[in-house]
């Protein structure tokens, strides 16, 4: 019962020395703060893929009552801003190419005649390809316009109309998908750069030695250097949770037990891959490049910016390996969907496995690797 | 004694540049940021990262039986947009969507056939809010699926044509006729690595300098901090320029991503670009003189907004304007609107002189900084 | 002043800006100095008097207050044109590593601007003089520390410079290679009549200097030739014998306790040197209960040095209270045992079966140039590295495999005080004291005991990143003790530390060794091994000598005519098994 309490005593200890050599450096306590919050910032309002201002210009060789409408109903959604009226064809390559208007709406001269025979009428829709992303969104909002002006025109309904019902995400924000995946990237980004150093620069200080000198153990040495990284990653979920929360508004739907009970197994996983490097690196300059080197693909290959699931097969079954993966999703399933603990096991699992994998690997790299 | 001056200049400059070009090649962390992250880079926008919405599963729920109801799925089934498949019963449906199997749920009421007789049917399409753009196109998809469906049906006489006309939208996407983020996303690429070896790189490597002490001694000489900086310059700059070129290979013979515009320019434009990421990186590391918070400096100011900012993925026109006020302030975000231009669009001149001028503006400032900040003193 | 100075200082004062709520540092404060040319010029004083600040000064680096001229030359107005025209080599001098021997000094000669006729000449004599012929083609950050130094000064050295700066140039170098630094900076100086000016803590360099400066908390305490700075000692040097059977520390720590009749006391072959204050007529130092009569001797620079420091101390305050000393406690049993230890890198032997023991309750020391295999030994003892074969016992137990609670009796104390800059003096106290074991009210007593012990208090919530050197010295010592080990590790202690601060630091060392501590300590101070009781002495990973002092001295060739230091015996051991090992290669 002595040993227990002794071994707690100590651990309490490694940690209590471990935070205050973190937070009483200003420089330190700047870069766990001020990042976290530029970035969830800067990335909650600059990444949206959703469409509040399109440029377009507008061909009308048909000069019809018809397409003038069609226009006001674009005009009307205020999505859409007209920048050029145009008179000739060989405008829409100047405008275009310029980037001046991402789309470019052409009526032939008999436009408005085809309507009034009751035969189909082409309109033509020119995309900026330079992001086709941007101007699919804007191609699918165009065609949804016409095919409401359509409806006004065949006076009633359409033979078959396509309700939408939205789960989770009832105005199809992206931020609202964005921002949750945040919680989890961001605070990785700066857990694996912590804990990454934090060996490293006490082999550059020498107390590195000394550590291993005293009584304690690798492990105690290893727990003691883990547990209060996952407590600062937390904190730096938290600042984002909360910026998510309470100025961009996005509700969430699941308990804050289970979201940051699947957030500390996580910044665990996190935690013991920052160790692993920290333990091989020779000095701090080597585990500084080998994190960036290693937190770009992680970061890419999450989900985080696109979907896992266009990726190929292979890639795919790399990031089996990416806790970032798995926490993204655990991320936006308890905050959108609300989801109970269990029904995350698809995710628990891989992030214990990598964390019950690397900490003890970190534990004996301390040990055993000379330098 | 020998006369040290103004006409030691190429002789300094040539050994301090053969110290760097060496050190570049016999440390291996450098190289390998500087030659292998581009590399991996590349395979992993170019193979693993993908916007676009493919033959997105779509679970069809039918309560009608009827040959009509089972008509529809054969016209939801558009090849390369959507991939619908027939499943037994909502809560099926529901499972498959909460697994992620499908990206959407198209059920069919038990009264369609009737309802569509009388002409106003109605199909639920349930989307996943948690890929809000993805969602996005496939509702777009199906409605025009649907549409043309009916308009199908209107054709062969099954349904009555409607009294008056109606609009059919044709698109026609320029530059990127295949619809293929791949085809933007590896161009902008260029940009980020540039960033990455002409900011970050070259922060960290003089800001290493600074910390080992090794440009005390080296200042107690004839050295002029130019050919200090210049010496810095000249093998990140060729760095850069082989990452350009690994890029340019790989975009057009792995990705096979279009080249409209001239080589030239493209060459040109990305070395000023360079000297600008290098001017920023040799003043931050001048500033910092610490190589950690240079590398956190080079990542917050320099790479972090080319990735976000410049109009990489995310359109500048839809961010709030303080947001895309800063992105116009960016360096980058002129570098990536002329080299997605020049790759997928062609040779638009006022765009490529009007880029070219703000990046050289930028060059010659950031460089002059860069000269003002380096001095021989250590306090 | 004979000729023209090469450096002219009228009040020169540096100050360096309040950092994060500190105060402003004053570096220096007020230095007026006349550098002479074409000769040795040595700038002497502890750590932070000032002189690597004004060597940077001199070099055009930082700029002064007041009026700084060198070679004639306003250095804050023009710094490029003295750059041009001097040589500096820096306390780290900045060797790119990755580059080999030759191409630093090629580097080096381009940006000097040395035509390639004169390179070869040149670069025939500086490999010579350094002895790097055979290492070219190797990259600089494999060289031992050694001959890193000496590299560094070739570098420095591959144009004659009219002034030639160098700081601290053999701080923690072997003394071989400190003997060849100097004849290399000698022989410039009489062959080409280079004006040098160079910073050391190594008292016994400045004797060969023609003018000395001696440096105090950016003050000038005193100036002139090694004559003038020994004259406060003259008359006031004596070496007193120890009494019989007793080690000669005891007696030096009891001198030293003494001061009102003693200004300092050091062990010296065997002996006690000793200076005394200025008696009054008819009394003498000399105490009735000493047995053996004291020899008056010469005053050395180092001797003329102490006095001045002690009089600028005592004006400054009284420095931390030494504890006091017993009876020494018995030994005798061995408590380290060591049986032809080896350790291998690869094919590299870094130790090569080394034996010896180590007794309870002594001083033991281990000595070597660098490279020599006494830190690869040391880290073996310590547990932080296992041997390759051997039979390695500290305190019967192997500490590299033997459970973690027997680490308990034992103490370390590494080279960089590791200390956690960023905590305060009672956080580290509190948190190696609990990695040992205590807690609670027992902890908190001995933190109390420990502070007091070290003079700490008024440090208790300083942060130990900012402490000046001796402080943090004292904190290192103070957590390594605060477990009372039985066996205390101590990995060159007193490196950077000046003369006060190590008469200090062996005083609280004796003190231990009285009371039953068993100390191990590696030094590069030569002097310091008179500390011990044995010592050891390595080169190339072969035990060369082991024995008390003087037995070692003997060995290297001692008799009571041609008495010998420390270092001369050192020297002459380490050269006699190099010729030994190549006689053997060759046989």
């Amino acid at each position: 019962m002595d040993d227990f309490i002794d071994f707690w005593r100590r651990l309490a200890q490694l940690c209590r020395k471990e935070l205050l050599a973190i937070l009483k450096d200003p420089a330190n306590r700047a870069i766990l703060v001020v990042p976290a919050l530029l970035q969830s910032f800067v990335f909650g309002y600059a990444a949206t893929y959703n469409l509040t201002n399109v440029p377009y210009a507008v061909l009308d060789q048909s000069q019809g009552a018809a397409s003038a409408r069609l226009l006001a109903r674009l005009d009307g959604t205020g999505v859409f801003h007209r920048v050029a009226t145009l008179t000739a064809p060989r405008d829409i390559a100047r405008v275009v190419d310029a980037g001046d208007a991402l789309l470019v709406l052409q009526f032939g001269p008999d436009f408005e005649a085809r309507l009034a025979q009751g035969q189909e009428a082409p309109l033509q829709v020119i995309l900026d390809g330079r992001n086709s992303t941007t101007a699919g969104q804007a191609s699918a909002h165009v065609a949804e316009i016409v095919a409401a002006y359509n409806a006004e025109l065949r006076g009633g309904g359409m033979p078959v109309t396509a309700v939408p019902r939205v789960w989770y995400n009832p105005n199809l924000e992206t931020r609202w998908n964005i921002m949750p995946a945040l919680i989890a990237a961001l605070s990785m980004m700066q857990t694996l750069m912590l804990t990454a150093l934090s060996v490293a620069r006490e082999r550059e200080q020498g107390t590195f030695d000394q550590l291993l000198v005293t009584p304690y153990t690798p492990m105690e040495i290893m727990l003691g250097k883990a547990v209060p990284p996952v407590l600062i990653g937390l904190v730096q979920s938290s600042i984002i949770l909360c910026v998510a929360l309470f100025w961009f508004r996005i509700p969430m739907a699941g308990s804050l037990a289970t979201l940051y009970a699947g957030l500390a197994i996580f910044t665990v996983a996190c935690v013991g891959i920052g160790l692993s490097i920290s333990a091989v690196s020779v000095n701090m300059q080597q585990a500084m490049l080998y994190t960036f080197v290693l937190i770009m693909p992680l970061m890419l290959l999450s989900g985080l910016a696109t979907p896992v699931r266009n990726m190929p097969d292979p890639l795919q079954v790399a990031t089996l390996a990416n806790p970032l993966r798995f926490a993204i999703d655990l991320v936006q399933r308890v905050y959108l969907e609300g989801a109970g603990l269990l029904s995350l096991w698809r995710n628990l699992v891989p992030m214990f496995v990598l964390g019950a994998v690397t900490l003890p690997l970190a534990a004996w790299l301390f040990r055993h690797r000379l330098v | 004694m020998s006369a040290p001056g103004s006409g030691g200049f190429w002789r300094r400059l040539v050994s301090l540049t053969r110290k760097e070009v060496r050190q570049l090649l016999r440390d291996r962390a450098n190289l390998m940021m500087g030659i292998a992250l581009p590399i991996v880079l590349i395979l992993i926008f170019g193979y693993g990262l993908s916007l676009d919405v493919k033959n997105a599963p779509v679970a069809v729920v039918l309560d009608d039986a009827s040959p009509v109801a089972r008509d529809v799925v054969a016209g939801l089934s558009t090849p390369g947009y959507l991939a619908p498949r027939v499943v037994g019963s909502a809560h099926e449906a529901y499972a498959l969507m909460r697994a992620r199997e499908v990206d959407a749920a198209v059920l069919v009421p038990a009264d369609f056939s009737r309802r569509l007789a009388a002409g106003d049917a109605q199909v639920q399409v349930l989307l996943q809010g948690a890929d809000a753009s993805r969602a996005t196109m496939i509702r777009g998809y199906v409605a025009g699926a649907l549409a043309s469906w009916s308009q199908k049906r209107a054709d062969r006489g099954e349904a009555p044509r409607p009294a008056a006309g109606q609009v059919q939208v044709v698109d026609r996407m320029w530059f990127n006729a295949a619809n293929n983020s791949t085809w933007y996303l590896v161009p902008g690429l260029i940009v980020l690595i540039m960033t990455l070896v002409g900011a970050f790189l070259t922060a960290l490597v003089m800001a290493r300098e600074w910390e080992r002490g090794t440009l005390e001694s080296l200042f107690v000489t004839p050295v002029r901090p130019v050919e200090v900086l210049l010496a810095k310059i000249i093998p990140y700059f060729c760095v850069g320029l082989i990452g350009l070129a690994l890029c340019l290979a790989a975009a057009a013979f792995l990705f096979h991503v279009p080249m409209y515009g001239s080589l030239l320019v493209l060459l040109f434009s990305a070395m000023l670009y360079l000297l600008v990421a290098l001017g920023i990186g040799l003043v931050i590391s001048s500033v910092t003189r610490n190589q950690f918070l240079a590398s956190q400096v080079a990542l917050i100011a320099s790479f972090l907004p080319a990735l976000m900012l410049s109009g990489f993925m995310f359109d500048l026109r839809n961010v709030p304007t303080a947001i895309r006020v800063i992105g116009q302030i960016l360096p980058a975000t002129y570098f990536m609107e002329l080299i997605k231009s020049l790759f997928l669009a062609g040779n638009n001149w006022p765009l490529i002189a009007r880029n070219c001028a703000i990046l050289a503006a930028y060059a010659v400032v950031l460089l002059g900084v860069a000269r003002l900040v380096t001095r021989k003193r250590l306090d | 002043m004979s000729e023209a100075a090469v450096v002219v200082a009228r009040d020169v004062r540096k100050r360096f800006p309040a950092e994060r709520g500190e105060r402003e540092t004053v570096a220096l404060d007020g230095i007026s100095l006349d550098a002479p040319a074409g000769a040795l010029t040595a700038l002497v004083g502890p750590d932070g008097a000032g002189k690597t600040t004004l060597l940077r000064l001199v070099a055009g680096l930082m700029k002064p207050e007041g009026s700084l001229r060198v070679l004639d030359v306003d250095v804050a107005a023009d710094p490029q044109s003295v750059q041009n025209r001097i040589s500096y080599m820096p306390q780290r001098f900045g060797l790119y590593e990755d580059l080999s021997v030759q191409e630093n000094l090629d580097l080096y000669a381009d940006l000097h601007g040395v035509s390639r006729e004169q390179r070869r000449g040149r670069y025939a004599r500086l490999l010579e003089m350094t002895d790097l012929g055979r290492f070219t083609a190797r990259p600089a950050g494999k060289l031992s520390g050694g001959m890193k130094q000496k590299l560094g000064l070739a570098c420095t050295l591959v144009r004659s410079p009219e002034l030639l700066l160098l700081d601290e140039p053999t701080v923690g170098v072997d003394p071989l290679s400190r003997r060849e630094l100097w004849q290399i900076v000698r022989q410039l100086v009489d062959d080409e009549r280079l004006s040098v000016i160079v910073s050391t803590t190594y008292l016994d360099e400045a004797e060969r200097c023609a003018r000395v400066f001696v440096l105090h908390e950016g003050r000038l305490l005193a100036q002139g030739r090694p004559e003038d700075i020994r004259r406060p000692a003259r008359g006031l040097c004596f070496v007193a014998p120890p009494p019989p059977g007793e080690p000669a520390r005891l007696l030096q720590a009891r001198l030293l306790d003494d001061t009102a009749r003693i200004i300092d006391a050091v062990p010296q072959g065997g002996e006690v040197r000793v200076i005394r204050r200025q008696a009054e007529r008819g009394e003498t130092a000399q105490q009735p209960g000493d047995a053996l009569a004291w020899r008056p001797v010469e005053a050395r620079l180092e001797d003329g040095f102490m006095v001045l420091l002690r009089e600028s101390q005592s004006e400054a305050g009284a420095a931390a209270p030494l504890p006091a000393l017993r009876a020494q406690a018995a030994s005798g049993e061995a408590i380290i045992e060591v049986r032809d230890l080896v350790r291998k890198f690869g094919d590299f032997v870094a130790v090569d079966r080394t034996s010896f023991t180590v007794k309870k309750g002594e001083i033991f020391g281990l000595l070597g140039p660098n490279g020599a295999g006494k830190t690869t030994t040391f880290r073996m003892l310590c547990g932080l590295l296992p041997a390759s074969s051997g039979v390695l016992q500290v305190a019967g137990v192997d500490l590299r495999t033997a459970p973690a609670r027997a680490r308990r009796s034992v103490g370390y104390v590494s080279q960089r005080f590791a200390l956690y800059g960023n905590l305060s003096v009672m956080e580290n106290l509190t948190f190696f004291g609990s990695a040992y074991g205590l807690h609670g009210e027992r902890l908190r007593a001995r933190i109390g005991e420990v502070l007091a012990q070290f003079g700490l208090e008024a440090q208790a919530n300083a942060a130990s990143g900012r402490l000046p050197g001796g402080y943090r010295q004292r904190l290192a010592m103070a957590v390594a003790l605060l477990h009372q080990p039985d066996i205390l590790f101590l990995d060159e202690p007193t490196s950077g530390a000046d003369a006060l601060a190590r008469r200090e630091f062996w005083r609280r060392i004796t003190t231990l060794a009285a009371d039953g501590t068993t100390v191990v300590v590696t030094t590069h101070f030569m002097e310091e091994a008179e500390y011990c009781d044995r010592i050891v002495i390595q080169d190339a990973g072969r035990l060369l000598a082991l024995g008390t002092p003087q037995q070692v001295r003997k060995q290297a060739g001692e008799t009571d005519a041609r008495r010998m230091n420390m270092e001369e015996a050192f020297i002459g051991i380490v050269e006699r098994g190099r010729k030994r090992e190549t006689a053997e290669a060759v046989a």
